[in-house]
């Protein structure tokens, strides 16, 4: 059969179709709307677990991060007593984990001190990190102007800084942060160098969890980061010279009583030269740190884990929107079926006709076959239509990134096909079934 | 007479299950017709016309019996070479006319063509021309239900010569017509007759059986009367 008696039968159905438009459309919808949600929601669902993994990566892949955990158990002493809690990582623990584990390759240890950080009358809430040297390396966070800190300032501990990308801007709406300097306190730090645009927040912000900070306490200037909401920024200084000048202990004062920490570092992290080293380097560390440490007084991050696990998420994610997907195309397939069997009982006469004028059981068969494929296969380019407008809606409305991958509406309308394939056989063959005679004499 | 003979039934029988009870429409049924021939099926009713007719054209097989159209013995043929056989040979006509509802006038008459695999340019041609020769120049586009019954039983006319059939089966043509329009239909196939075309019709009407050459009554599915005129 040529391709031409083909599209014949093509525009046969088409016909047959537009006779009903309205029943047609109705028969359609539910192809629609499968097609159109298994679109959309992929298409939220790759943008949701892309902006994870990205952020989850921005940590770096090949990295361990430890950062200081106040315990929970010290909390709970007379409130009106001053006392001293010790807690959290120390330069021992650094220097230990470099002597046990030959793969790590460097190593930032980090302090970090939420206040404010002034120009003339500028102010900017931020996180002032002590760190080393070959932080950018680490991170994967570059400069963006000038230079990082160098290992001279640091042995000199110079007063210099590295501002973030926000906070220079902040600070120095109008002329060039470069030479200047911003005020911590009574300390002046020279800027030095401008960081690239990122945002830590991610995984800062999962781990650090509450928000509601200490915003407005000019009084307090130093303030633990572990229960203060993340700072929209960070400030480098060299960490000698934040040993210096924060010293270990912070003070906190709070109606009556005054509380005081110890802490030498906040944070460090650890690169391992290949990302299959990081699991047994972290197992390592973990155990390294527990026999130091007498409570739990610390947590280990592994950003390589934590997209292993984003990635398990989304094969379920998936999963469960292929099987919601597959339901309701089956749904809308039994809706085309539906109809479909009633338009043959309808045209029973038809058929009749046909078969008398010389129709073969799989003309008839063939023609029905493509009204319920054209139904559906109608319905799946409409739904292509819409599913690929949802997400744009979405993106521009609710300001959520959405992907919709190249293959989504592709294998999303060739299964609207199958349906109709699939569900268009048995009205066929019940259309083709008939008995000739019979089928003239039907009313 | 040279004619050759396109029909030969030889004790032809058909049976029907009913529930439990097993009804005998045909009950040994010999008849031969030649071409040319203008044949009227008469008998009351439940006598076997209906079942004849089917057999007739090859919409049914015999439970016994042969059946021989043209060179042909058709009697067992499978479902496929049957509809092969209407769609090339066979041409019908019906009481309530059986058109396509969604189709044209033109397009109606293209079915048998379509099913044959005639291209659609040289198909549409056939079936303006032909169209044209029953009175529906002007009516090619137009749907079933603008036309008349007449002008509906002349489409069915033109639909049943399409494909140049063999013979042409006709079903109380003018059952549902008024005597006007009815007799013009006739004509028509009085025309047809005289073109030298086979024409096999089931009738009630002894008005309209005197139309035709010969005349086969049936009784409780046997031969009663042939009976030709000269």
């Amino acid at each position: 059969m040529g391709v031409t008696r083909l599209w014949r039968t093509i525009r046969l159905g088409l016909k047959s179709l537009w006779l009903h438009r309205l029943r047609s459309l109705l028969t359609v919808l539910g192809i629609v709307f499968g097609v159109c949600s298994v679109i959309a929601m992929l298409a939220i669902g790759e943008g949701a677990s892309y902006e994870a993994q990205e952020q989850i990566r921005s940590l770096g892949s090949n990295n361990i991060i430890i950062r200081s955990v106040k315990p929970p158990d010290e909390k709970k002493t007379s409130s009106t007593t001053t006392y001293m809690v010790e807690y959290g990582l120390t330069y021992a623990d650094i220097s230990r984990i470099r002597a046990t584990i030959p793969n790590v390759t460097v190593m930032v240890p980090g302090r970090v001190i939420r206040t404010d950080v002034w120009n003339a009358k500028q102010r900017v809430d931020c996180e002032i990190v002590g760190t080393v040297p070959w932080y950018p390396i680490i991170n994967n966070h570059r400069v963006e102007r000038g230079r990082f800190i160098s290992e001279l300032e640091m042995q000199a501990v110079s007063n210099v800084c590295v501002l973030g990308h926000d906070m220079a801007r902040q600070l120095f709406p109008i002329d060039e942060p470069m030479g200047k300097t911003v005020r911590v306190g009574s300390d002046y730090y020279k800027v030095i160098g401008v960081m690239e645009l990122k945002s830590h927040r991610a995984v800062a912000g999962t781990s650090n969890g509450n928000g509601g900070g200490d915003k407005g306490s000019g009084q307090t200037p130093q303030a633990s980061p572990a229960d203060s909401s993340p700072a929209t920024d960070r400030m480098f200084i060299p960490l000698t010279a934040a040993r210096r000048r924060f010293g270990e202990i912070l003070i906190k004062s709070s109606s009556g009583s005054r509380a005081a920490e110890r802490v030498e570092l906040h944070e460090a992290t650890v690169k391992v030269d290949s990302p299959e080293h990081v699991v047994e380097s972290s197992l390592i560390i973990s155990e390294l740190l527990k026999r130091n440490h007498k409570k739990k007084d610390y947590e280990l991050v592994v950003p390589l884990e934590l997209l292993r696990q984003a990635e398990r998420t989304k094969r379920i994610f998936s999963v469960v929107l292929g099987a919601i997907a597959a339901i309701s195309l089956i749904v809308g397939g039994i809706g085309i079926m539906n109809i479909m069997l009633a338009s043959v009982t309808e045209r029973t006469r038809e058929i009749g006709i046909r078969r008398a004028l010389g129709a073969k059981r799989r003309d008839i068969v063939l023609q029905f076959l493509i009204e319920t494929v054209l139904l559906s296969g109608v319905g799946g380019v409409i739904g292509v239509g819409l599913g690929l407008a949802i997400p744009f809606f979405i993106t521009y409305f609710a300001e959520m990134k959405t992907i919709v991958t190249f293959w989504s509406p592709l294998i999303a309308f060739s299964i609207s096909g199958l349906v109709g394939v699939i569900f268009g056989i048995y009205p066929a063959l019940r259309a083709a079934d008939m008995d000739p005679v019979e089928a003239l004499r039907h009313e | 007479m040279t004619n050759r003979c396109i029909v030969r039934l030889q004790d032809l029988r058909k049976s029907y299950q009913m529930g439990p009870v097993t009804v005998e429409a045909l009950r040994g049924l010999s008849l031969e017709v030649t071409e040319g021939d203008y044949v009227m099926i008469m008998g009351p009713s439940g006598c076997g016309k209906s079942t004849l007719l089917n057999l007739l054209g090859c919409l049914d097989r015999p439970t016994s019996g042969q059946y021989i159209l043209g060179d042909d013995d058709v009697s067992q043929l499978d479902d496929d070479s049957l509809s092969a056989i209407r769609g090339t040979r066979l041409g019908f006509i019906f009481q309530s006319y059986n058109l396509i509802q969604q189709l044209s006038v033109v397009e109606n008459i293209e079915v048998p063509l379509y099913y044959q695999g005639v291209p659609e340019s040289y198909s549409r041609m056939l079936a303006t021309q032909i169209a044209e020769r029953v009175g529906l120049k002007d009516r090619l586009d137009h749907k079933p239900f603008e036309l008349s019954g007449g002008q509906q039983q002349r489409v069915a006319i033109a639909r049943a010569l399409v494909n140049d059939p063999l013979i042409i089966f006709a079903d109380e043509p003018t059952g549902n017509l008024d005597s006007s329009s009815g007799n013009d239909i006739l004509a028509v196939f009085d025309e047809l007759h005289q073109q030298g075309k086979t024409l096999i019709m089931v009738t009630h009407s002894d008005e309209v059986s005197e139309r035709a050459k010969r005349v086969i009554r049936l009784r409780d599915g046997q031969l009663e009367h042939d009976h030709k005129r000269h």
